[in-house]
């Protein structure tokens, strides 16, 4: 099975498909008329776990199985849909919402009505203004036909959906800083248990699922589970819109089958490295995925194969790191991003992000030893799993494998550095310099 | 420290510290761990719940904030929509406006600091109503973003009521090197960029028209060796 193929980005370049009247027409909103109607949520459940359908956020736990975790009861039950997508290389959420918005809007009823949920949000990070009024005129549209509302189509279903506009914080994006941000506290991590499936927003059963997964649910009523399993590997059914960024020369979505190598996501579809150079490293998953190097490009593109190799598929965006690219400044970006976003509750990310940003800058100035890798190394390790989520081992990863991957451009990064502050010091300074660094001789 | 005696308990028990004296020196220059750094000035008594009939707020402000809190099973749900709205009246989250808004949805003016301190998109100072996100996330530092921003910055020194600062990841890679100029999002830029977008800004036009995401005929080009 070739790399690219259209399922979620099928009709995407359709002129006017935000607009209900053109979704409708290419076939919208007829997999939740299916669900209503010649369904219930049992069978909308068992279809979800028997497509294999996986969370596309980050986790990658089976849609069906989340949903099913919901308690039976009449009292008020929520979905959230995530659309906080601030990991760092990742921008296939904003394309969906941008060009397909009620393709989420059915998605989110369907995975309701499975879910028992009637009070839906989305919760769209602040920086996606165009994305959020998209939505919004979108819901409006599906409120007016009835999509929306008390008694969704004359069933006995009811979905209310607020679309909830964040303000830029990274953290928002995990599932209980989420629903504490959507409580309106301070994006907080909480911790689990309970799990949100128990005790969610507003201390209610609440299933969180992101964008993407959302988007597979209509296809899935309307063709089946096994169509959806047609696709993909055993372990990773289906399709995933793969973001690529970096050092390539065609940027942008790939829809592709999981299970296609990563050297013809990379190479094939996204042009490869600029001429001449060749990939060092990439990062398989966002910016908190482990780093693989170009030795890894023969491994296929799914959750299993990933995971093997050490290294995640979390949200799907790659990003390429070519020959020409120092790793410390990335990497140091990379902590400065982590350090700026930990929300501070937990000691080992907040310091941990903190301290790893300040060796590193040691290292980049050249005033570190081959010792403080060891010791940056070791730090990360006592981050992972010591807090109560994973923001702190989002940095912990992908640092920890750059250092162990690439241990010599780091030493070789602190020796040139240092032999260039040395020879800087052995110049004999001119007049001129002397009173430019601000030295004013012997008072 | 003294409570005033006819306040409730509950009242007094929502009551916090109030938002420090210092807020009301306003400083030109964005803070970095603003929330943190700023001690609670201990000679105050807490700062309760502004009453509405006391606090003038705006008709229409007043009105969008209670349209928030209507869309919510909870009305507290409502700060970052209501914070967002008053910071599009007042320019910032200033002391005024976050009375405003505590007044408006009963909470202590705070609560709301605790809640615009946290997030990158709520200003506590005055920063400019006008804000350029520059990314230099990972994506776009790989094709030499901060190039881009120090230009930008350079460039806009001078522009008043502007706010230009270094971002993290815009969710827009596939446009790298891009920054979002009042939301609206550009790119790829490329340092001789610059001039044309503050001299958008400062005309208040959209920046370079045909290069924004929802320009139905951006395009991004192939780079490199293509």
């Amino acid at each position: 099975m070739s790399g690219n193929v259209v399922r979620l980005l099928e009709h995407l370049d359709e002129p006017g498909l935000a607009e209900i009247d053109t979704y409708e027409r290419l076939g919208g909103y007829r997999a939740l008329r299916k669900a209503l109607f010649e369904m219930d949520s049992e069978s909308i459940l068992a279809e979800l776990k028997g497509s294999g359908l996986r969370g596309r956020g980050g986790a990658g736990f089976s849609m069906g199985m989340k949903a099913g975790f919901m308690p039976q009861g009449t009292m008020d039950k929520y979905l959230c849909c995530n659309a906080d997508e601030s990991e760092p290389g990742t921008f296939n959420n904003r394309v969906l919402m941008q060009r397909n918005p009620h393709l989420l809007i059915e998605g989110i009823v369907i995975g309701a009505v499975a879910a028992g949920a009637n009070k839906a949000f989305i919760y769209i990070r602040g920086e996606y203004e165009l994305q959020a009024g998209i939505l919004e005129r979108a819901v409006a549209e599906a409120y007016d036909k009835g999509f929306l509302g008390e008694d969704i189509l004359g069933s006995e279903h009811s979905v209310s959906l607020v679309v909830h506009r964040g303000a830029g914080a990274y953290i928002c994006g995990e599932e209980s800083a989420l629903l504490d941000s959507l409580e309106g506290k301070r994006g907080n991590p909480r911790l689990k248990p309970p799990f949100p499936a128990n005790r969610g927003l507003y201390q209610g059963p609440t299933l969180i699922n992101n964008v993407e997964t959302l988007c597979n649910v209509p296809a899935i009523i309307t063709n089946g589970a096994d169509w959806f399993k047609q696709l993909g590997t055993e372990k990773s059914a289906g399709t995933k819109v793969v973001s690529v960024s970096g050092s390539v020369q065609r940027p942008g979505n790939y829809e592709v089958v999981l299970g296609t190598p990563v050297r013809e996501i990379i190479y094939g579809l996204a042009g490869g490295p600029p001429e001449g150079r060749t990939v060092k490293a990439f990062f398989p998953g966002g910016s908190s995925a482990p780093v693989l190097t170009g030795d890894d490009l023969d491994l296929t593109y799914d959750f299993e194969t990933m995971a093997e190799a050490g290294s995640m598929l979390g949200s799907g965006a790659i990003i390429v790191i070519d020959d020409s690219q120092p790793l410390v400044p990335l990497a140091l970006r990379l902590a400065q991003f982590y350090r700026h976003e930990s929300c501070g509750k937990c000691t080992p990310c907040r310091e941990g992000t903190n301290w790893t940003v300040k060796m590193l800058e040691r290292i980049d100035a050249g005033e570190a030893t081959p010792m403080d890798l060891e010791i940056m190394a070791q730090v990360q390790t006592n981050i992972i799993g010591n807090c109560l989520c994973v923001l702190g081992d989002s940095m912990a990863m992908p640092i920890g494998s750059m250092i162990a991957k690439f241990r010599d451009e780091f030493e070789r990064h602190i020796e040139q550095a240092r032999e260039r502050n040395e020879a800087a010091l052995a110049e004999p300074l001119g007049a001129g310099e002397l009173a430019a660094s601000g030295f004013s001789g012997p008072a | 420290m003294s409570r005033d005696a006819s306040l409730s308990r509950d009242e007094a028990l929502r009551g916090d510290r109030t938002i420090a004296s210092a807020r009301n020196v306003a400083s030109t220059k964005p803070s970095v761990g603003s929330g943190w750094d700023r001690p609670a000035d201990l000679t105050k008594d807490p700062a309760i719940v502004p009453q509405l009939a006391e606090t003038p707020v705006s008709e229409h402000l007043r009105v969008e904030i209670e349209g928030y809190m209507a869309r919510y099973p909870e009305r507290r749900s409502a700060v970052i929509p209501a914070l967002h709205a008053a910071q599009r009246v007042h320019g910032w989250c200033s002391p005024e406006a976050m009375r405003q808004v505590a007044a408006v949805m009963r909470v202590t003016p705070a609560y709301l600091s605790s809640i615009a301190s946290f997030y990158d998109m709520l200003n506590e100072e005055p920063v400019g109503r006008h804000a350029i996100y520059v990314c230099t996330s990972v994506a776009c530092h790989l094709s030499d973003a901060k190039r881009v921003f120090d230009a930008i910055a350079e460039a806009g020194a001078d522009l008043e009521d502007t706010q230009i600062r270094e971002f993290e990841c815009l969710g827009a890679c596939d446009m790298a090197p891009m920054a979002s100029v009042d939301g609206r999002y550009i790119g790829p830029l490329d340092v001789s960029d610059a001039h044309e977008i503050i001299a958008a800004v400062r005309e208040g036009r959209a920046p370079l028209p045909g290069r924004g995401l929802e320009d139905s005929d951006q395009r991004v080009p192939d780079r490199g060796g293509a």
